[in-house]
Parts: C-alpha cells; sequence; structure tokens
C-alpha cells in the first residue's frame, strides 16, 4: 500500500522548474509550455550541464526571458534556437547536431552493439559442440530421472 | 596468430585511451584543451550593433583604430585580480573600452576608484542584454576588434600578465 502511495506521488510529481516568480511565465499556458520545451534544450553557459529552464543562474533567467519574448513575437522553434546558436554556438544545445564532427558520438550505440555482437558470434563459433553423453553417463541419467 | 592478436587488442585499447587521456589532462594543464569552454562566435566577424549609455558600435568604428573592449563588473572577484594587468595595459597607451555588466553606475564608480580606472571609454550594460549579444558567458571577458570593427580574438575570464606586452604591440595607438 505504501509502496503503490509513493509510486503513485511519485508519478505525480512535476520537474521544479527554475522558474520560481510566475511574472516570468508567460499569460499563455500553450505559449509558456513551449518556451519551456525550447529553454529546456537550451544549455546554461554557467552551470552548463543544466538547461537555462533548470538553471537559477542570472544569464539563464535573462535567457529565458528572451526565449519568451520570441515565442510572443510568434517565431518558431527553429527561428528561436538560431538565434541562440548564433550568440554561443552549437555548444548551447543540450542535444548535439548531427554532423561529422559528431558522427561518433551519435553512431557509438550502433557501433557497440555491432561490436558485442561481433564478440558473441565469434565466441559462439569457437566453441565446440558438447560431446554426446557416453555410455556410462546415459545409465546415471536414466537411474537419476527414475528416482 | 590470430588469438595472439586477439589477446593484445585490450591492451591497445587501453594504450590509446590512456594516450588521449593523458593528451587531454596535458591540453588542461596548458589551456589548449577547455571542456568548458564556449568558443566565441565573434571571432572574424564585425561588432554586433549595439547602443549601450557610454557609447556605441559607431563609436568604436569611429576610431578607426584597433581596440580592446573589456567586460567587468564591481561584484566580480576575478575582475580585481584582473585590474592590475589592465592598468599595465592602459599605462602602455593601449586604448581600452569598459562594459561594465549588470552593474549599477555608483557601484562601478566605486570599483573604478578602488582598483584604478584602466578605461579610455566606459559604457553600462546594466540589463546584460548587449553582453547577450556578443555571447558573453560571464566577467571579466576581453575582446580585441581591429581597426574595420572586425572581431579578431576574445579571452575568457582574468587576462593574464603575460597578454599585456603581445596586446601592447598589436594595439597601442
Amino acid at each position: 500500500m505504501m509502496r503503490a502511495i509513493l509510486l503513485v506521488l511519485l508519478l505525480l510529481a512535476r520537474p521544479a522548474w527554475a522558474i520560481s516568480d510566475p511574472a516570468e511565465a508567460l499569460p499563455d499556458p500553450a505559449a509558456e509550455a513551449r518556451a519551456v520545451e525550447i529553454g529546456s534544450q537550451l544549455r546554461c553557459l554557467v552551470c552548463q550541464n543544466e538547461s537555462i529552464e533548470d538553471s537559477g543562474a542570472d544569464l539563464a533567467r535573462d535567457l529565458r526571458h528572451i526565449v519568451r519574448e520570441h515565442v510572443a513575437k510568434g517565431e518558431t522553434d527553429a527561428q528561436i534556437t538560431a538565434w541562440m546558436v548564433a550568440r554561443y554556438g552549437d555548444f548551447v544545445l543540450l542535444r548535439p547536431k548531427v554532423t561529422w564532427g559528431t558522427a561518433l558520438l551519435w553512431a557509438s550505440p550502433v557501433l557497440a552493439l555491432l561490436v558485442a555482437g561481433g564478440l558473441a558470434l565469434g565466441l559462439r563459433r569457437r566453441s565446440p559442440p558438447a560431446a554426446p553423453l557416453s555410455a556410462e553417463e546415459q545409465q546415471r541419467l536414466a537411474r537419476l530421472m527414475e528416482s | 596468430m590470430n588469438r595472439r592478436l586477439l589477446l593484445a587488442a585490450p591492451f591497445g585499447v587501453a594504450l590509446l585511451g590512456g594516450g588521449a587521456f593523458y593528451a587531454m589532462l596535458r591540453g588542461l594543464q596548458t589551456g589548449s584543451f577547455d571542456p568548458r569552454g564556449v568558443p566565441s562566435q565573434l571571432i572574424g566577424k564585425p561588432l554586433p550593433e549595439f547602443q549601450l549609455p557610454g557609447f556605441s558600435r559607431a563609436d568604436v568604428l569611429a576610431r578607426k583604430r584597433p581596440v580592446i573592449i573589456n567586460f567587468f563588473a564591481s561584484w566580480c572577484v576575478p575582475c580585481v585580480d584582473e585590474a592590475p594587468t589592465l592598468m599595465a595595459l592602459h599605462q602602455r597607451g593601449v586604448p581600452i573600452w569598459g562594459i561594465a555588466y549588470k552593474d549599477k553606475p555608483a557601484a562601478t564608480q566605486g570599483f573604478l576608484a578602488r582598483h584604478g580606472n584602466p578605461f579610455t571609454n566606459l559604457a553600462s550594460d546594466e540589463p546584460g542584454l548587449v553582453a547577450i549579444d556578443w555571447g558573453v558567458t560571464g566577467v571579466p571577458e576581453t575582446y580585441l576588434i581591429d581597426a574595420q570593427g572586425i572581431v579578431q580574438w576574445r579571452f575568457v575570464g582574468p587576462l593574464p600578465d603575460a597578454a599585456v606586452d603581445g596586446l601592447s604591440k598589436l594595439v597601442a595607438s
């Protein structure tokens, strides 16, 4: 019972965004949701491992505000992201772009699977098939099965 | 033969990884590799348009000479560290234009009174929005603008004393 309650509570919990000031949010909930989505994909340049939506840094607050201004102006997600990239480079994107420079990074799960698959196949091929049971073993097995 | 190769492979991988890790640590030590560094998007590009109380882009261009622009703030501890270096540059005749980032003018004046004023011109970016246009991520940050108004160089953090000689040769008027 306790577990079930805990589970429900955990599932209901929403991420605690750094937006503590309700005045920061856009009045239109749909627009605000879009702003949160864009902002959660942008890296805070101060804390670096947090998105600007999560970060409490001053610069992150300014950038959140800018994202909301641009959303209110009716710009597309791509336009707003491009605005940020023009100033802070690809580094600002929490999800790296697929380019030749990041190809190895993006391909690494597939590469790991291929290597693992190759190793598994190689090991299987190497181990000889199990030898058939000798007459003695057959008898012992029969005895064991009977008892 | 094949078996030997397989046996050697993990050692090879470990050696390669170790070598790469060593190169990374070396780079961290010498400063050529900075995993937290945000490369400037302005290098080789013209100065972005800006208009601040103090000076504007037009004022920088009107000089038609190289200039150093330094973002700083009175609340910034590394800026205190940097102050003597900027003063040394100033004494060598290097024009440094300062932009006070997210700082109250009175606090800025107090800072300059305490640590010396190396700035030929002073502007105030209290909302911090011009700094965002430049891609500034913190203070201090220093930019070298050439005579054509193209950003040639940027340095994040307090300028080291070692930069004084090079910069004064490049910029001194």
